[in-house]
């Protein structure tokens, strides 16, 4: 929250808009919603208040800045360029997702709102909302994917745990898109005292934007920690791309360094070649979901598809509008990892820097070290370690013991 | 291109008398089930048919309409069939208005400028998507009124000064949102309703109409006096629901389909 922003923001333009991407694609009785949402964030983004309270919790809740680690046997492991990782899986509750669910909360407590929900996928952002939602004495309702309760059985006593009710969605796919059109469906019904915390970067106007501001202090700080630790910026960026806040939030702060090459990896699930991936900005073609037009996993008709990952946070078949933005215009490389190469991912990084990063993040690890090594030794590569992956302990070894009796 | 008036115009052209608009999503259960409720239902009184296209994520919909989008999707049911279905029903002599619900998703990949032409060729008259708030329908008002086609607008208690905007850029009707959510039957109906409504008509010269949640001929009666239409949905969908294994079976439909026109007449009634 300084003033980085105000000189390269480019978009979205007042429409919400990125390019020909974004906007607001939602029911009318939403409308009033989004426009006062609107206006309170601009005014508490501008209020020094407001920005010392959100700053306060960031370092002494939080426990930000979030560290800058040299991955030295990873690096030596693939010899190539130098391997750097930004620690996200510090941050409190384990990822990325509390810095806007924090961010959010406090401008729904400034907005008088006395509840809050929220979606979910791999249940950090449910985590981190209920989390908030505690600490700033608000009630908290997240929904979630049947199908995503049964893969993350720990985060929902979590959420549980603190204080929150976790809401099943039992319809189409019954993961995470189905989760946000249940929320949106909540919300619709109790817009006037209900506050709607979105966990990424999408969504109709001002989320997408939203959201990218409460995230950009990951690339802020690890601008800055580069620039201290080398003396110069990196060469890549790389980070993983769902919804994809940790990206944006990662990206952002050096969009106008173009000596930074920049890098979004999708799930490809079990493949590209297959129907069993979430390769939304690789596959999918124009659409709206959730209020935004973006890239979008669908049928000829414009029917939503069903996105596939081992990883729930991955599990989505819409993006975030400025990365459609960001991909058209060539700024951002976007690429895709398999369920399989993430695995690998999560192994080789266990055992060369003693880190278990979530499988999200696990994507993000999977392609730069492909990259790494392409890259001389004298070139920095920093990874987006997102977030912690005792979440997934469970499914990590259910697939490594599938994998190893085939 | 618009030649004739367009049959919206033409229906409440006389506003005195009320009009019933029944809403039902196309190829549930099945498309030729469809077909003859849709006949029934204007024998029954509908003066305007309001045909939902079924849709993977219908976020502005309640569970009884999600669970038809899910039984029609599962038939294959595409926007090109909503649109042979209105083919088929004005080669079948069918005059009443009728109206498309439909995401924009499926217009958008079906190609805005085609599927008003479309509509227009069709024989609709009209359509309603409602997660193109006004800021967003340019493109899609533009294709409409070079056919001749309605894009009806929406309006909700929560729009409070988007009210006069909305209402002054309205064409054919207004559908007016009588309470906050989602589409579906509720037992009880917002007790500031009647106040929404007729700061609704002051802001419009089109006529409204009155959808979401209206599932009684009591609910329908103490609303018919602060509106120029009365739009059921979910009750409808959910009659449709009950007797969906007889409508797949054509020797049961015939009954079946009595059954609804029944239902729908009942309610019809109700408003005048």
């Amino acid at each position: 929250m300084d003033n980085i922003q105000t000189t390269t923001r480019i978009v979205p333009d007042e429409n919400g808009r990125f390019g020909a991407f974004g906007g607001k694609f939602i029911p009318e009785t939403l409308m009033n919603a989004v426009t006062e949402l609107e206006i309170a964030f601009e005014e508490a983004r501008r209020d020094p208040a407001f920005v010392q309270e959100l700053n306060g919790l960031l370092s002494e809740y939080a426990g930000r800045p979030t560290p800058l680690t040299y991955a030295e046997r990873l690096t030596n492991a693939v010899g190539g360029a130098q391997i750097y990782l930004k620690r996200e899986d510090l941050n409190h509750t384990g990822a990325h997702k509390l810095n806007n669910a924090l961010g959010q909360a406090l401008l729904a407590k400034r907005m008088g709102k006395k509840s809050i929900i929220a979606e979910t996928g791999a249940g950090q952002h449910g985590v981190a909302s209920a989390t908030v939602a505690a600490k700033l004495g608000l009630s908290c309702k997240v929904f979630m994917g049947e199908e995503d309760i049964r893969r993350q059985s720990l985060n929902v006593f979590r959420m549980k745990l603190l204080g929150a009710e976790v809401i099943p969605a039992v319809s189409g796919s019954r993961t995470l898109k189905d989760a946000t059109n249940e929320a949106i469906r909540h919300w619709v019904s109790h817009v006037d005292e209900t506050f709607y915390v979105i966990g990424s970067v999408v969504g109709p106007h001002p989320y997408p934007y939203m959201v990218r501001e409460f995230q950009k202090i990951i690339g802020e700080e690890t601008r800055s920690q580069v620039l201290q630790m080398l003396r110069r910026l990196p060469d890549e960026v790389v980070a993983c791309v769902g919804g994809g806040s940790n990206a944006i939030g990662m990206f952002y702060p050096f969009i106008q360094d173009e000596s930074v090459a920049l890098r979004g990896v999708e799930a490809a699930g079990k493949g590209i070649d297959t129907e069993k991936h979430a390769a939304t900005l690789t596959l999918g073609r124009p659409g709206v979901i959730h209020g935004s037009l973006t890239y979008l996993l669908q049928d000829e008709g414009g029917q939503v598809q069903e996105a596939h990952s081992i990883s729930a946070g991955l599990d989505y078949p819409g993006v975030g509008p400025e990365h459609a933005y960001l991909k058209d215009s060539g700024r951002v490389t976007y690429t895709s990892v398999t369920d399989a190469e993430a695995l690998e991912a999560v192994q080789v990084l266990c055992q060369t820097e003693g880190i278990i990063p979530a499988l999200e993040s696990a994507h993000a690890i999977a392609e730069a070290i492909k990259r790494a090594k392409e890259m001389s030794s004298d070139k920095i590569l920093v990874i987006c370690l997102s977030g912690r992956g005792d979440k997934d302990v469970l499914t990590i070894q259910e697939a490594l013991t599938a994998e190893g009796g085939e | 291109m618009a030649t004739a008036l367009n049959r919206i115009d033409q229906l409440f052209a006389d506003r005195d008398r009320k009009r019933f608009i029944p809403f039902l999503t196309v190829g549930d259960p099945s498309i030729e089930a469809t077909f003859h409720l849709v006949k029934a239902m204007v024998e029954a009184g509908a003066d305007l048919i309001e045909l939902g296209v079924p849709y993977s994520d219908p976020l502005a919909d309640g569970p009884t309409i999600q669970r038809a989008s899910e039984r029609a999707l599962k038939n294959g049911v595409t926007i090109r069939d909503a649109l042979q279905l209105v083919k088929r029903l004005r080669e079948s002599g069918m005059e009443a208005s009728i109206v498309l619900f439909t995401y924009f998703n499926p217009v958008l990949q079906y190609g805005i400028e085609r599927f008003f032409a479309d509509l227009a060729a069709y024989g609709a008259d009209g359509v309603v998507i409602p997660d193109l708030p006004i800021e967003e329908n340019g493109p899609a008002v533009t294709s409409a009124k070079q056919h001749g086609i309605h894009v009806i607008s929406l309006v909700a208690p929560t729009s409070s000064s988007r009210i006069n905007t909305i209402g002054a850029q309205a064409t054919g009707f207004l559908y007016c949102v009588s309470s906050l959510g989602v589409t579906g039957a509720r037992a009880d109906l917002r007790e500031d309703l009647a106040d929404f409504l007729e700061r609704v008509k002051a802001s419009t010269s089109v006529p409204t109409a009155v959808g979401f949640g209206i599932s009684t001929p009591d609910q329908v009666r103490a609303v018919a006096p602060h509106t120029d239409g009365i739009i059921v949905g979910s009750a409808i969908v959910q009659q449709i629901e009950k007797h969906a294994e007889q409508l797949k079976d054509p020797k049961q439909m015939p009954e079946a389909v009595e059954k609804i026109k029944t239902f729908v007449h009942q309610l019809a009634s109700a408003l005048q």
